[in-house]
């Protein structure tokens, strides 16, 4: 019998490490990643490898010049450049490419301390950096594979593109975002493999589905297309569910749920922007602190009359 | 011996105490006006003359200001250097003048220039608030130069107004409006604080003399760095 052990708790090692999880979320993105170069052709599949590579590059590059000990195993970086590199159109020039994965990567995480420190996600704020910063975002492919008219994205076109085709991506947008299908299967393993739980994915679903269903006048259709459309997809299963940038409490899950919801439809209703999903996941992001700090759970026996 | 304590006087201006970047004094100016090169060395020059003519004499006439006063005397010594240089650059620079529009008359509440009657010039003697005019002076333009080097030469792809063509398909305009100023603006902060590694020695410049809340400050030191505009 080997020798009695003697440690402080935890005991139990669930077995999930940061790499891991990483890589399931990597494992996730597959299927959009790959309906993504379908739909839009080898071009997208550059633009993934280039903010991809220079993700890791930046993250390396930085860890080397502070003398800190390497982190590019941890493969967040890769999970960073995919999800940005999914969330950029594929007809963008290259070198803008490295522009927001060196923002994403070095501004938005190395310089406040690296994975976990970062107040907002890096991805949506290196996304929205370009969508302030460079016209072309603006501009979003159109599919090769079909004839479509070129429109920047489907939520500013006169007429809605079928409900079918959303679903499927057959419509323009950034890469990853148009195939709500290859999306759902991505965040049903996620949610099979417990990386990320429902609430957050559903409560921006929901309230997205409910604003447009009143604001239409009860009209399925285009509540339907709503949720399809844009980046609500991608937005509420991969970005929102971050674990760094959203509340750890089930109520405070919903609350930043509905509010990236919320935040979501009325820029698309009332602003300038056709699409609001990233600002939307950034405003929510900054409010995560309080989020958390609202919604603590009482510790058990406290608040009781006389026991104070 | 004095003439090397006049110098590392003169020099902490420009890094060690360096009025943009370690006192985050004259924020607006530094947002406002680096946009371009031009308009950054106009506004860097004209704070370097008021800074200096204006620490002299208020270091002149620090034994006659009354104490209870001293505040509205230096605005009233600053904001007549301060009309003095504007006239000056709209009868010389009519472009400058109107470049830098309403920032020029606001250099009579830059922070930079009244911290510097207010905590120096107002304690020391003619000379050493010179020097020290001149050092914040300098250390100001180049930290206006620096800023705006980098956001008009990547953001507008030109150089002092004038295009530098190689780099025009790679211009990021977001740099020129406010948000990207603010953008290079804390990343020039932090690059600065790993240079001097976080040792300015704020807290002994700030001492507690002459501090208008002394009377009510509870902690007897200063936590906080430098104050804004």
């Amino acid at each position: 019998m080997s020798k009695l052990t003697v440690s402080v708790s935890p005991h139990i090692h669930s077995g999930k490490t940061t790499s891991k999880i990483m890589l399931d979320v990597i494992i996730a993105l597959l299927p959009a990643t790959i309906a993504g170069v379908v739909i839009f052709g080898l071009r997208a599949l550059l633009v993934i490898g280039v903010t991809v590579g220079a993700s890791v590059g930046f993250e390396a590059l930085f860890n080397l010049i502070i003398k800190k000990k390497q982190t590019i195993g941890d493969l967040s970086a890769v999970v960073t450049g995919l999800l940005l590199a999914l969330n950029l159109p594929a007809n963008i020039p290259i070198w803008q490419c490295v522009i927001g994965a060196l923002f994403a990567i070095i501004i938005v995480k190395c310089l406040f301390g690296g994975l976990g420190y970062n107040p907002v996600n890096p991805a949506i704020t290196a996304r929205v950096f370009m969508l302030v910063a460079f016209g072309s975002m603006a501009k979003a492919a159109f599919p090769t594979i079909v004839d479509t008219v070129a429109t920047s994205t489907p939520l500013s076109a006169e007429t809605m593109p079928k409900l079918l085709d959303l679903f499927l991506g057959i419509t323009g947008g950034a890469i990853g975002e148009t195939s709500a299908l290859a999306l759902l299967v991505g965040g049903i393993y996620l949610l099979v493999k417990r990386v990320i739980t429902w609430e957050i994915p559903v409560s921006i679903i929901v309230t997205v589905f409910l604003f447009a269903f009143f604001k239409e006048g009860f009209d399925f259709t285009l509540a339907l297309s709503q949720v399809l459309a844009g980046g609500v997809m991608i937005g509420a299963i991969f970005m929102a569910t971050d674990y760094v940038t959203s509340p750890s409490t089930l109520f405070g899950k919903l609350i930043f749920g509905v509010i990236i919801g919320l935040m979501t439809s009325l820029i698309r209703y009332f602003g300038s922007y056709p699409e609001g999903v990233s600002f939307a996941i950034l405003f929510a992001n900054i409010l995560v602190p309080y989020i958390n700090v609202w919604t603590r759970r009482k510790v058990f026996g406290t608040g009781v009359k006389g026991n104070e | 011996m004095k003439k090397c304590n006049n110098m590392s006087l003169f020099l902490k201006g420009i890094l060690k105490e360096n009025p943009v970047f370690v006192l985050i004094l004259g924020t607006c100016p530094t947002l406002a006006v680096t946009n371009t090169v031009i308009g950054a060395l106009g506004m860097g020059v004209a704070a370097l003359i008021v800074l200096v003519c204006s620490n002299v004499l208020v270091s002149l006439l620090r034994k006659v200001i009354p104490d209870n006063v001293r505040i509205p005397c230096y605005i009233v010594i600053i904001a007549g250097f301060v009309t003095i240089v504007q006239m000056f650059v709209q009868a010389y620079f009519p472009e400058i003048y109107e470049l830098l529009g309403v920032y020029l008359a606001l250099i009579t509440v830059n922070c930079i220039i009244l911290g510097r009657a207010e905590m120096f010039a107002g304690k020391n003697t003619v000379g050493k608030s010179m020097i020290d005019g001149l050092g914040m002076g300098v250390g100001f333009t180049i930290a206006m130069l620096m800023m705006s080097i980098i956001r008009e030469v990547f953001g507008n792809a030109s150089f002092a107004g004038i295009a530098i063509p190689f780099l025009e398909p790679f211009k990021i305009a977001f740099l020129v409006k406010a948000p990207g100023g603010l953008l290079v603006y804390g990343l020039l902060i932090a690059l600065v604080y790993v240079i001097t590694k976080g040792k300015a020695p704020l807290k002994k410049s700030f001492s507690c003399e002459g501090c208008p809340s002394k009377e009510h400050c509870q902690t007897g030191s200063c936590e906080v760095k430098g104050g804004n505009d």
